[in-house]
């Protein structure tokens, strides 16, 4: 067996393989398909300061080697999140990390604010980059001075692990990341969903209730893969990858692209159990290689 | 509503024991688990979620209802709705698919005073099959309504007559009674509770007349969905209590609990 271990900031993960925001519900949806304490840790679904409905149906479409969804970040907010789900899946052993929206920077501070006593989340990720709400997502997530607001506003209210999403959908995600890295930002994670469109020609209306929605799944990887690469070299603190994998192999490109751990969202869909697959295989592939530490492979390309 | 169905849910190989093409459009596959076990629990008016693996332009699983469950075998009952079922229908006697399973709530099988209509659109009478048997193994007196356009595109129909009398509408009139099933003679009878499946115009035409006669009446919804475990949020339907996931609190609800007649 390999040291899979690895940090974000102070975040410790026994291996680097997380569940992507959105695409685990609060991780119990999979406890009778998978073990959940074998997850490097899990990211609860995007929590705003109140309750959100999320966007009219249909909210999903299926398109080549993936899928557009424009859920529109249905919560019941964090106040619900903390009374009656954060009881129910505290004891696991993996590490729960918060997704955090908000349509004003104010929003984002208050949310941090409240999940920060909560002793066993050690870390948010804070969404700058959700392409299917009106106000703030990826407003935020598009500009650099954007995204430095928000960081910079979360980062005073929060001293715990401050992980920040990125949007695929700007000219040069470096510099936003360089950006959120400069206001204190303990990791970045890259990419949210590519903004994308499909139309039912039978019909000549679009897909989506939304139009535009997010892409995710196996179709986005290439882009992810550059993307992450990009952003590994332009800073210093760690990088999570996320974007279209679907097994073990797909994860390692992400490691040797420059990613500290990795997400694994859309697949999980198609294959409840393929968080499994994919810490058994890149187990295997540093025995394979030789590799006693994954460290030895995170960006080395 | 319903308490959520907390059923422990697997993932498993089945085994393909027979495909069955029943029109140029619907294939019966009748499968078993490859390694042998027993079938796990379920209920009538659960779906599985049935992975495509061959198939290029299909990349999530497609929702398929519970048809029957019989000598550890699964009956599924698949219409061809594009390129992912397409593969469903072309699989052959051996193949493996692999399935999650079950999922959702399912139909009411408590006791009722009265009668039970089971009312089923082209795929629809899907989980109408295995709720009949269910109902009747429990001494209710149950019967059917099912229409299509013509008398060839009737489907399981002697499986429905041994459970109970079927009320049939045609569009052409080529067999039982001419027009749409909303407005077979049988809907003078008395009914205790409506078991409605199919195309969502049906559906909510039944959930008229059983709002005005102020019948029970339940309908099973075929939302899009991903992943069928309430995760992803797709597959929402706007009920009275907002928007709730068709595939973990239903796919089965009572008609007060949804927002059409609004």
């Amino acid at each position: 067996m390999a040291r899979l271990n690895v940090n974000i900031g102070s975040l410790e993960l026994k291996n680097p393989v997380l569940t992507a925001s959105g695409t685990f519900g609060y991780g119990t949806e999979f406890a009778d398909l998978i073990d959940l304490n074998r997850l490097g840790g899990f990211i609860v679904k995007g929590t705003t300061l109140n309750a959100r409905e999320g966007n009219d149906y249909p909210r999903m479409a299926e398109t080549p080697s993936g899928m557009l969804n424009a859920v529109g970040l249905q919560n019941k907010g964090v106040d619900y999140f903390i009374d009656q789900i954060y009881p129910t899946i505290k004891d696991y052993d993996s590490q729960i990390i918060v997704n955090v929206s908000g349509a004003c920077v104010d929003d984002y501070v208050e949310v941090a604010h409240k999940l920060a006593p909560l002793e066993k989340i050690n870390a948010i990720e804070v969404n700058i980059s959700c392409p299917n709400v009106k106000q703030g997502g990826m407003a935020f997530g598009t500009t650099c001075d954007g995204a430095a607001s928000v960081t910079k506003a979360v980062r005073a209210a929060y001293d715990k692990t401050l992980i920040i999403k990125l949007s695929p959908n700007v000219t040069d995600i470096t510099s936003i990341a360089r950006a959120v890295e400069d206001e204190g930002a303990d990791s970045v994670s890259l990419i949210n969903t590519l903004l994308g469109m499909a139309v039912d020609v039978e019909r000549q209306r679009p897909c989506l209730s939304t139009v535009t929605g997010g892409l995710s799944g196996p179709a986005v990887r290439p882009v992810a893969v550059r993307m992450v690469w990009q952003v590994a070299k332009a800073v210093k603190i760690p990088v999570i990858g996320l974007g279209g994998i679907a097994s073990g192999r797909d994860a390692l490109e992400f490691i040797l692209a420059g990613a500290t751990a990795v997400q694994v969202g859309t697949s999980n869909f198609v294959d409840p159990t393929v968080t499994m697959k994919i810490i058994d295989y890149i187990d295997d592939y540093c025995v394979r290689h030789g590799v006693e530490d994954i460290h030895d492979l995170i960006g080395i390309i | 509503m319903k308490p959520i169905i907390t059923m422990k849910k697997h993932l498993l190989d089945f085994k393909v024991e027979e495909n069955i093409r029943l029109t140029n459009a619907y294939a019966l596959l009748k499968l078993t688990p490859a390694d042998g076990s027993e079938l796990p629990e379920m209920l009538p008016g659960q779906f599985v979620q049935v992975a495509v693996d061959r198939s290029k332009a299909t990349f999530l699983r497609r929702p398929i209802s519970i048809n029957n469950v019989e000598n550890n075998r699964l009956w599924l009952l698949i219409r061809n709705a594009g390129e992912g079922t397409e593969h469903l229908i072309a699989s052959k006697q051996g193949d493996v698919l692999n399935l999650l399973l079950p999922l959702g709530n399912g139909f009411p099988t408590d006791s009722v005073k009265g009668k039970i209509l089971l009312v089923g659109g082209g795929v629809g009478i899907a989980p109408l099959v295995y709720l009949g048997r269910t109902l009747k193994a429990s001494g209710l007196d149950v019967e059917f309504m099912t229409g299509a356009r013509s008398k060839n595109d009737l489907l399981m129909i002697d499986l429905m007559r041994e459970i109970g009398p079927v009320h049939i509408s045609t569009d052409d009139g080529s067999e039982g009674d001419c027009g749409v099933v909303t407005l077979n003679h049988a809907w003078n009878n008395d009914w205790a509770r409506i078991c409605c499946c199919g195309p969502a115009p049906m559906m909510k035409a039944v959930a008229a007349i059983a709002r005005q006669r102020q019948i029970e009446c339940y309908v099973s919804l075929e939302n899009m969905m991903a992943c069928g475990l309430g995760a992803c949020l797709c597959c929402v339907e706007k009920t009275v209590k907002g928007n709730v996931c068709v595939c973990t609190e239903g796919p089965v609800f009572n008609i007060n609990q949804l927002t059409w007649h609004d």
